[in-house]
This record gives structure tokens, C-alpha cells and sequence, in this order.
């Protein structure tokens, strides 16, 4: 499964992107948050506020009770400010 | 049409090439974005967008989309940049045409205010304070949120003097 990961959340995560491998437990988005959340460090900070985290999963928005699988792309990121 | 892009555009270029040929027009309309000066009383001297490529394209096609869906229109275009700009420069560029004025009126404040609220595009602001991430408003989300009653209602004889 790979992260990505914009913005400000990015910056407390301290990474831009990875390869993750959670357990067969984990199949929500719900799942995958707690999941990094409990590694500690950057991704405790980043997913802190739950209110302003969005995420995507093959580059459709998602939320907390889709599911998620081996071979997707789930992205985190701030509330856009473009336009 | 969508375009994600770094370079500028050139809107008498880009309105030219939605009419082009297509004397169906009766009306476009066109807003601009452009970077300010000043953002909550601080002086910004560059904004940087950042955006998730993949999902850029994917999101604005199907703002798009929508809007066709909800408007006769006979053209739509959505340029946005990304990268760092200065006080001044375009950002993003939304263009619609159709037959009569209000669907391309109604279809031009729609796309702007739903791009607002889903393209995946992220500000930087550097200020003399530093640099910080921009935070979404909650008027953007209200002002998307007021499309969501409206129906599919023009195309029609609204005006005969277009």
C-alpha cells in the first residue's frame, strides 16, 4: 500500500511518501489511521486533529469507513486551498 | 478542457480558442484568480501551490463534468497553476460559454466554487512573519455548499438581447 502525504501534514509526518504493509486487521481508512497513529513520533502529530485530515485512496476523496487493500494509493492531506 | 500547469496563460489566447468556430456562442464568461498582496493584514511577498498531481486532473475533469451535466454548455475550460507565484500573477483561470448568458454565468461561479472546496491543491504564503500553510475557509465551504439545491434550470429564452 503506498501513503502520500501534502502539505503540513507532510511536514509532521517528515515524509512525503512510503511503502506500508499493515496488518490483515487493518481494512478500513479508519484502520489505517489508528495504525499510524500508534507508530508514534511525526505520524502521531500529523493525524492529531482528525477534523482536518483528508484522504483520498486511488485519487477519489474517502472517508473513515471506506475500505482500503494491498496495491492502493491512500493520500492524507489538509482541507485544499486552491482556486 | 482541463489543464494543470506550471506557465502562465494567456486569456485573450484561451478566450479566442473556446469560441473559435462554434457561432452556436451567444455568451462567456471568464474568472480569473490572481495572487494578492495581502493575506489576514500580513504583506505576502510569494505563494507557493502545491498539488497531488494524479488526482489534480482527475478531480477538476470531474468538477467539469458536473457542471456540463448541470448547464447546456457548449464549451468549459479550467486552467490552475502550481509552483511559486507572485502578488499580481494568475493562479487559475475558469472559462464557460453557452448559447444564452446564464448558464455560462451559473456554470462559471459553480466550477470556481467547487474547485475551491476539492481540487487537491494546497497554498504556501511567505509573509515577513515566515512562511505558513494557508488554512481552508469555512465560506468556501459554505458558498460550494449553495449548489447543492440548484437544479439544472437555464438554457433557455432568457433575454433576447445576448
Amino acid at each position: 500500500m503506498r501513503l502520500l502525504y501534502f502539505a503540513w501534514l507532510r511536514d509532521k509526518a517528515g515524509i512525503a511518501s512510503e511503502e506500508v504493509n499493515p496488518p490483515s486487521e487493518v481494512t478500513t481508512v479508519a484502520d489505517l489511521i489508528e495504525w499510524l497513529k500508534a507508530r508514534g513520533g511525526g505520524h502521531t502529530e500529523a493525524f492529531a486533529d482528525p477534523a482536518i485530515v483528508r484522504v483520498a485512496v486511488n485519487q477519489e476523496y474517502a472517508k473513515l469507513e471506506d475500505p482500503v487493500a494491498a496495491g492502493d494509493e491512500v493520500a492524507f492531506f489538509p482541507p485544499v486551498t486552491g482556486g | 478542457m482541463i489543464r494543470v500547469q506550471k506557465q502562465d496563460f494567456d486569456l485573450g489566447a484561451e478566450l479566442a480558442a473556446m469560441t473559435q468556430g462554434n457561432h452556436g456562442i451567444g455568451g462567456v464568461c471568464l474568472f480569473v484568480g490572481l495572487v494578492r498582496d495581502i493575506a489576514s493584514g500580513e504583506a505576502v511577498s510569494s505563494m507557493t501551490l502545491e498539488h497531488y498531481p494524479d488526482m489534480t486532473e482527475k478531480a477538476l475533469t470531474e468538477i467539469e463534468a458536473e457542471a456540463r451535466s448541470r448547464w447546456p454548455l457548449e464549451n468549459a475550460l479550467i486552467i490552475h497553476r502550481y509552483g511559486r507565484l507572485e502578488p499580481g500573477d494568475n493562479i487559475v483561470l475558469v472559462a464557460t460559454a453557452s448559447a444564452h448568458r446564464e448558464a455560462a454565468i451559473k456554470a462559471c461561479n459553480f466550477l470556481i466554487d467547487w474547485l475551491k472546496t476539492k481540487a487537491p491543491f494546497w497554498k504556501f504564503e511567505e509573509t515577513p512573519e515566515g512562511g505558513k500553510w494557508v488554512d481552508a475557509r469555512d465560506r468556501d465551504d459554505a458558498a460550494s455548499a449553495r449548489w447543492v439545491e440548484v437544479g439544472p434550470a437555464f438554457g433557455g429564452e432568457s433575454d433576447a438581447a445576448e
